[in-house]
Order: structure tokens, then sequence, then C-alpha cells
């Protein structure tokens, strides 16, 4: 089976989705805000996706500043 | 030659920095979309106006979590969220005398539920003596309510006291900034203000209808939601949510009049809190010295611009407030507000219930010569009502 070339970053509410891609586009890590994907949630907001190797920059960027609720990896 | 001078910026600040209106037509044309309800692109965009709008009031107010900023339709909203959320069917509240009634009408409401609340005394010029608020605290006392200035008198209240003695004793703060909010400095932490209800239609120069409530850490697991209703988030279930800021936020909010509002915010931000301030100060000292020097007429509270915001409350000798009021807007242009200005305990405090006062209040478009026009017209009239007393 391939790998996961992206993975989702999912937010309790598109108030913090939206905070963490202020932080994400201030410190130039590319992602893109995207609806949230109907296998991972029933959730009709958004989430932010970023390919798997930013995983590592995208974490500590947040960390202390918005909180997420999970990663899934598409 | 008769002018429009508009003194009624203490109820909504008139006219509105250049900008304001131009974002929210810019809003509407260009997004326009519900903000957090779908991953369309207008949608998102939405988002990121009010995400925008909430880091803007964040950094005014000095809070370091931008998600602690709840929007409201106006601090009336916020007030009543607390309220009613601290006092449910039972505890204590303690508040000052200078409240509005945005503040005693929820009190009032809880009072019937079952809670209870107490009010700390005012002098005749509207000022607070904190150690007064000691004895009233109880032991079931679960909020501290104070304005920051009064909207009759302007008198600036001492919250940084009110705060160290709620702090003490671990009970909340919560600071009704509807007069002060983008006219006088708010720094939540250095004040250690807990809860921090604004509106946007004053000195913040936004729009009415705008808003919100700043709410301090793990308060949020105390006060329940006003309402309840979609979000936008955890669809699947049929229960609010219980982060912020969608817990208080349900139903697709003013993010035209919150465009608006960010705009506002960015024009206060620009000429800096401390600049409208001097302007206000300036305006207020110039009021004072013209209205006191008339005959006939009485100026309310600490009549001292550093102690106060540009609001001035007066009565005429022998006139009724409403009388010298109309006067004022039909032969001069004038507005000013005549009355209770919604604050009947404090009108008790200083005097002036049931009759009420006059209140010009002046905002940052406010001009000297605006003032010496109505000062002017103030004698004028107030000359008549001698001469008519005289007869």
């Amino acid at each position: 089976m391939k790998g996961a070339d992206y993975c989702v970053m999912l937010f309790d509410s598109v108030s913090s989705t939206l905070l963490a891609e202020k932080i994400l586009k201030g410190q130039e890590i590319p992602h893109k805000v995207i609806p949230v994907p109907r296998h991972i949630s029933s959730d009709c907001g958004v989430c932010i996706r970023f390919s798997l190797d930013l995983r590592n920059r995208v974490e500590p960027a947040l960390a202390g500043k918005v909180e997420f609720r999970e990663i899934c990896a598409l | 030659m008769k002018k429009t001078v508009y003194l009624d910026n203490a109820a909504t600040s008139w006219p509105k920095p250049p900008g304001m209106m131009e974002a929210m037509v810019e809003y509407n044309r260009f997004i326009g979309a519900s903000p957090g309800r779908s991953g369309h692109t207008r949608s998102v965009d939405a988002g990121r106006v009010l995400i925008d709008a909430r880091q803007a009031v964040a950094k005014l107010f000095g809070v370091p979590d931008v998600l602690r900023v709840i929007f409201t339709k106006n601090a009336t909203e916020a007030l009543n969220i607390v309220i009613s959320g601290l006092l449910g069917e039972g505890g204590h509240a303690v508040v000052t005398g200078m409240e509005h009634n945005s503040v005693m009408r929820p009190l009032n409401a809880a009072r019937s539920r079952g809670a209870d609340f107490s009010v700390v005394r005012c002098s005749g010029g509207g000022e607070l003596d904190p150690g007064d608020a000691v004895p009233l605290i109880r032991r079931d006392t679960r909020l501290i309510v104070i304005t920051h200035a009064s909207n009759v008198t302007g008198t600036i209240m001492p919250v940084a006291e009110i705060a160290a003695i709620a702090r003490e004793r671990g009970i909340p703060l919560c600071v009704d900034a509807a007069q002060t909010a983008g006219a006088v400095p708010i720094d939540i932490e250095a004040m250690h203000i807990d809860l921090l209800a604004f509106t946007g239609h004053k000195s913040l120069y936004g729009p009415q209808g705008t808003g919100g409530l700043v709410i301090g850490g793990g308060l949020e697991h105390a006060i329940g939601p006003l309402m309840h209703g979609g979000t936008g988030s955890r669809s699947e279930f049929e229960v609010q949510p219980d982060f912020l800021p969608d817990k208080y936020e349900s139903g697709t909010p003013n993010t035209i009049g919150i465009a608006g509002l960010h705009a506002g915010i960015g024009f206060v931000s620009g000429v800096g809190i401390d600049a409208v301030r001097r302007h206000e100060k300036s305006l207020t000292a110039r009021l004072l010295e013209r209205l006191e020097s008339i005959d006939g007429v009485r100026v309310y509270g600490v009549k001292d611009p550093d102690r106060q915001t540009a609001v001035v409350s007066f009565a005429v000798d022998g006139m009724s407030p409403s009388d010298v009021s109309f006067a004022l807007d039909e032969e001069y242009g004038v507005m000013s507000r005549p009355g209770l200005h919604c604050a009947p305990s404090a009108h008790k405090a200083i005097g002036t219930f049931p009759e009420g006062t006059v209140r010009f209040s002046a905002g940052f478009f406010t001009t000297r010569e605006d003032i010496d026009y109505a000062a002017d017209a103030v004698a004028a009239i107030a000359a008549r009502g001698r001469k008519g007393a005289g007869k």
C-alpha cells in the first residue's frame, strides 16, 4: 500500500482552524484550508492539509498558540 | 447660523471614521457568505474576517488567547451572558451604585430566580470608595461588576482597586467597558479583569450591533451560554459545544458588522488611544469650563477631565432636561440626551432622580468649536429660562 502524502489537522472550531492558518502563513509553512474529508468526520467545517513531511514543523509552530483535535494521514 | 453638532457619542459615536463603511460594503460585495458553515472560498473568507477582528480586539485589550474574544451584538448581551451565567438560581453579586440597566436589569431578573446582589453606594460625584465594597462581600458572592466609567457623569471608576479586592477573595470581576473601550486604555492582564464586556458602536467606532465579551481563563466552565444553536462545529451533536468561542456564538454572526468593527478598531489603534484620550480630555475641560460659567446651570460629576470620560451631565434651573434637550436640537441643531440614560441607580447617587439631566458626550471627531457652539446655545436657553422664571 502506498504511504500517505498529506495529512490533515482537525480543530474544534473554524476559529481555531483559521487562527492556525494565520500562524502557518506567518511562518511560511505551506498548507491549505480544505473542507473536512467526509471519511474522517461528519463535521461540516474546515481543516488544514499539509504535506506529511511538514508535520514536524507544523506542530511546534502551533504549540501553545492553538489547540488541535487530531492529525490524520490522508 | 444653525449648525449640526452631535453630542451623543456616549450612546452611539458619529461620524464614523473613513474606512468603516467601506469595509462593510467590501465585505458584502466580495465575500457575503456565512462564516464557518462550509468549506468554500467565501465561507472561509468570512471566517477570516472574524478571526482577523478577534485578533484586533485581543491586541487592543492585551488578551493573550485570541479565542477568548467572544462576539456579541453589544455590551448588554455580554453582561447578560456573565450575570445570568454566574448567578443561576442562587449566588450573590456586588455591584456599584453607578451601573447601567444593562447590569441592573439582568441582576434583578437573577434575583427573581433566587440570586441576590448588593450595591456599593457612590458619592454625589459618582465616585466609589473601594473599601465600601468589602463589607458587602458574602460567602456566596460569585461576581463583582463595575462599570469602567459611568454613562451619566463619565466618572472613571477605581477598577484596579476593586480588582485587587476581588482577586484576593477569588471572586471573578466583570468590567462594563461600554463607555471606555477605545477611549481609555484597557489591559485586562495588568488590570486583572476576568470578564470584559465591550461594545463596538461607541468609542471603537464600529457599527451598531457589534460588541463582545473577553472571558478569562477557566470561567467558560462556570458560565453557561445565553443562547444555544448552530455553530458550524461538531454538527453531529445536538448539544452546544463547550469550547471557545463557539459556546457563546450560536447562529450566523453579524459578520458584516464585525468587518466594520475591525475597521473602526484599526482607526482607533492608528490614532492611538492615548491621543484619543488627550483630545477628549481637552474637549471635556473646555465643556466643563464653559458650562460651569453659565448662570443657572448645574454640572454633575467629578468635574475633572483626568477622572472622567468626555461625558458631562448638567441641568438648567427652572427647565426640565427634556425641554432643554429639545430646544438645543430644534433651535441650535445640538444633539444631546436628556433624562435618566438607562441608569436610574446612577441618577439616584448624584441626586437627579427622577427628573434626570441633559448629557453632552463628545467623541474623537468633536471639535472645540462644536463645544463652544453648544455651550453658547445652553447659555442662551438658560438666560431665557431665567427670564421666564422671573416673570
